[in-house]
């Protein structure tokens, strides 16, 4: 089996113990980016995704590979559940040559057109209007893909989300909008910076169909999003989708989370999305007791390898620096 | 449009209404709304979707009304669609073009009357371009959208109503990164840009010394070629903007050319500007604040009389 990111995408699609598998291969990722940081190997900044695995993996399984994403840069579980292989992301997170943009991006750039991942911006909320300008793409030329904008809570504040979603709507653009509600805005609680707490309810105002869903359940995320993906195919416009979910790290790699109440965090590792999928494919027989830790040993060995092989490639010559400013 | 179904138009009252300034008037019947967008007054909106529309196999065409409404668009416009390319590994291309309308003289006002090419020219990955006349406005937007890069193209206002012969098609196309030498002469460059070249052209043929005018026409990237070239035969440049002193587009110019031809200079380079003061909504005073003809010609005669710079009307007021 090929190891690219078209069939990596092709693997989880109605697979759930695949599923599982990646989602298992997002949060052992997240911890070796975790590590890394501490051991001084990556610099800059980066935004873990811990405790959200069912809403990038349930999103990933629910599209099809030409449709888009745009994503935030908390995208490390998105990219890897789209279909980026490991060792790209690590390379372009480690600042190695054999990143997606040749280490010159970082952890906050992930892109891949080949599954449809476009350029992932750092700037909150921007990529909720370019989403609707490549729904206008597919929409015109007939192509059948949807725009997908994946985004925070915090997103939902500012300017470009409204008028996002307003246009959407006007031009009944083949977009889905998903929220990823995870309570805080990088450090402060939802209710302290936003007037509502469910935030599906901002869709009414633009007369846009908006669902809440259980981010930690994958099924769940899965259905909703292949409903609106329907939709938006059918010419029937844009959904917005709020998925309640939790990160369990800080804001960013500086943030110790220090902020959140006694008990929350306990409460909501409680309901862990991967042990919720484990416990589904138990009962159902598709996994015996004891094969989630086999998996969970397995993918830790492969990314231990990714890790060393990663640590020790080339790092971009200067060239680099001067490619891709224009289009020639 | 009728050469590419790629090319869309979107902007404020642009389809029905014909536009504000009625540059796209018809095209609505003739295209349809498909590809002619009235949009929301949501300018951050709808130039992300330019963005998202123009790396996704589309080549959309956005006026923005005034160019100050860039500032509300700013994000989609330098940090995300300049950066797009670059952000993709060199995968997607933004063959994307942003009209503006520029400038003072007309009464618009302190938030309807500036420039502003300064709030784009330290933002590699985009292409700056500034219309002086109905052939570069026909010939600079036809290259512009040809181009696979963002490229945003000011139009001053005050141009509108000029009216010329235009040469259609590809011998009427104005290519972008090359200046036009308008008038050849030996002892001074004058380069102008967008509303100032008008006025230069006259200026000129008033001076005593001979002058070569220059169109600027593209500022990214500047044709340092020619422009280091004419100093290097004429000893002396002035540039003449729109736009305030402190951080204008001739700052950029007489840096290079002074670094390129210093042993060449007869005199100091010099900057003929509008004050770093606001826009005056008052006409005589709005008259007052642009750089005159008269102005231009009694500045220049000075400057290659006495190889000095001469002094500002403003130099000595305090802001």
């Amino acid at each position: 089996m090929s190891n690219s990111p078209k069939d990596r995408r092709a693997l989880i699609k109605e697979d759930p113990v695949e599923q599982l598998k990646r989602m298992i291969e997002i949060r052992e990722f997240e911890d070796i980016c975790f590590n890394l940081f501490a051991e001084g190997l990556i610099r800059g900044t980066t935004h873990l995704c811990n405790g959200q695995e069912a809403v990038a993996v349930g999103i990933a399984s629910s599209l099809e590979v030409t449709d888009y994403v745009m994503c935030t840069y908390r995208g490390h579980g998105h990219a890897l559940a789209l279909g980026m292989t490991p060792e790209t992301v690590l390379s372009e997170i480690m600042g190695k040559a054999g990143g997606s943009m040749n280490g010159l991006g970082g952890s906050m750039h992930l892109s891949d057109l080949s599954i449809g991942l476009l350029p992932t911006s750092a700037i909150v909320g921007a990529g909720i209007p370019i989403a609707t300008g490549v729904a206008k793409s597919a929409q015109y030329k007939k192509t059948g893909a949807v725009a997908v904008s994946i985004f925070g809570d915090g997103a939902t504040n500012i300017g470009a989300f409204h008028e996002g979603l307003n246009i959407a709507k006007v031009l009944n653009l083949p977009t889905i909008f998903i929220c990823e509600n995870n309570l805080y805005g990088e450090y402060s609680p939802l209710a302290s910076t936003t007037s509502v707490l469910d935030l599906a309810t901002r869709a009414n105002s633009y007369d846009m169909r908006n669902y809440i869903v259980d981010g930690q359940e994958v099924e769940e995320v899965i259905k909703t999003v292949q409903e609106a993906a329907t939709f938006a195919r059918n010419g029937e416009g844009p959904t917005f989708i709020e998925m309640k979910t939790y990160r369990y790290s800080g804001h960013s790699r500086s943030d110790p989370a220090t902020y959140r109440p006694d008990g929350e965090l306990e409460a909501w590792m409680e309901r862990d999305p991967i042990e919720l999928l484990n416990k589904h494919l138990v009962s159902k027989k598709l996994l015996n007791d004891g094969d989630k830790d086999k998996i969970i040993d397995e993918t830790r060995e492969i990314l231990d390898k990714v890790k060393e092989k990663v640590a020790n490639s080339e790092e971009p010559n200067e060239d680099y620096l001067f490619q891709n400013i224009y289009s020639e | 449009m009728n050469e590419s179904t790629d090319v869309i138009l979107m902007g404020e009252d642009i389809a029905a209404a014909g536009g504000p300034w009625k540059t796209s008037d018809g095209l609505l019947d003739k295209f349809g709304p498909e590809r002619v967008i009235d949009t929301p007054i949501a300018e951050m909106g709808f130039m992300g979707m330019a963005l998202g529309a123009a790396c996704t196999g589309l080549r959309p065409v956005v006026e923005i009304m005034f160019v100050e409404f860039l500032g509300v668009a700013i994000d989609q416009l330098s940090t995300e669609a300049a950066k797009f390319r670059y952000l993709s590994g060199g995968e997607l291309s933004v063959p994307l073009v942003v009209r503006a309308t520029t400038g003072a003289g007309l009464g618009f006002g302190a938030q309807h009357s500036q420039t502003l090419e300064s709030w784009f020219y330290s933002t590699p990955g985009l292409k700056l371009a500034v219309v002086s006349n109905p052939q570069s406005a026909y010939g600079l937007l036809r290259s512009a959208i040809n181009d696979d890069n963002p490229v945003v193209i000011l139009e001053p206002r005050s141009l509108f109503a000029n009216r010329d012969e235009l040469i259609r098609g590809e011998e009427g196309f104005v290519p972008l990164g090359k200046s036009k030498i308008i008038t050849e002469g030996n002892d001074v460059t004058i380069v102008g840009l967008g509303s100032t070249v008008e006025s230069i052209k006259e200026a000129s043929k008033k001076i005593g010394a001979s002058s070569e005018v220059v169109d600027l026409l593209t500022l990214i990237p500047w044709d340092k070629e020619t422009i280091v070239d004419s100093v290097k035969k004429t000893g002396r440049l002035v540039t003449v903007e729109e736009n305030p002193y402190s951080g204008g587009w001739g700052s950029e110019i007489i840096s290079y050319v002074t670094s390129k031809c210093y042993k060449e200079l007869k005199a100091p380079p010099f900057r003929i500007t509008a004050p770093d003061t606001h826009i005056p909504f008052n006409e005589a005073l709005e008259k007052r604040y642009l750089p005159s003809v008269e102005y231009i010609e009694d500045s220049i005669n000075k400057y290659v009389e006495t190889n000095e710079v001469p002094q500002a009307w403003w130099e000595e007021r305090r802001v």
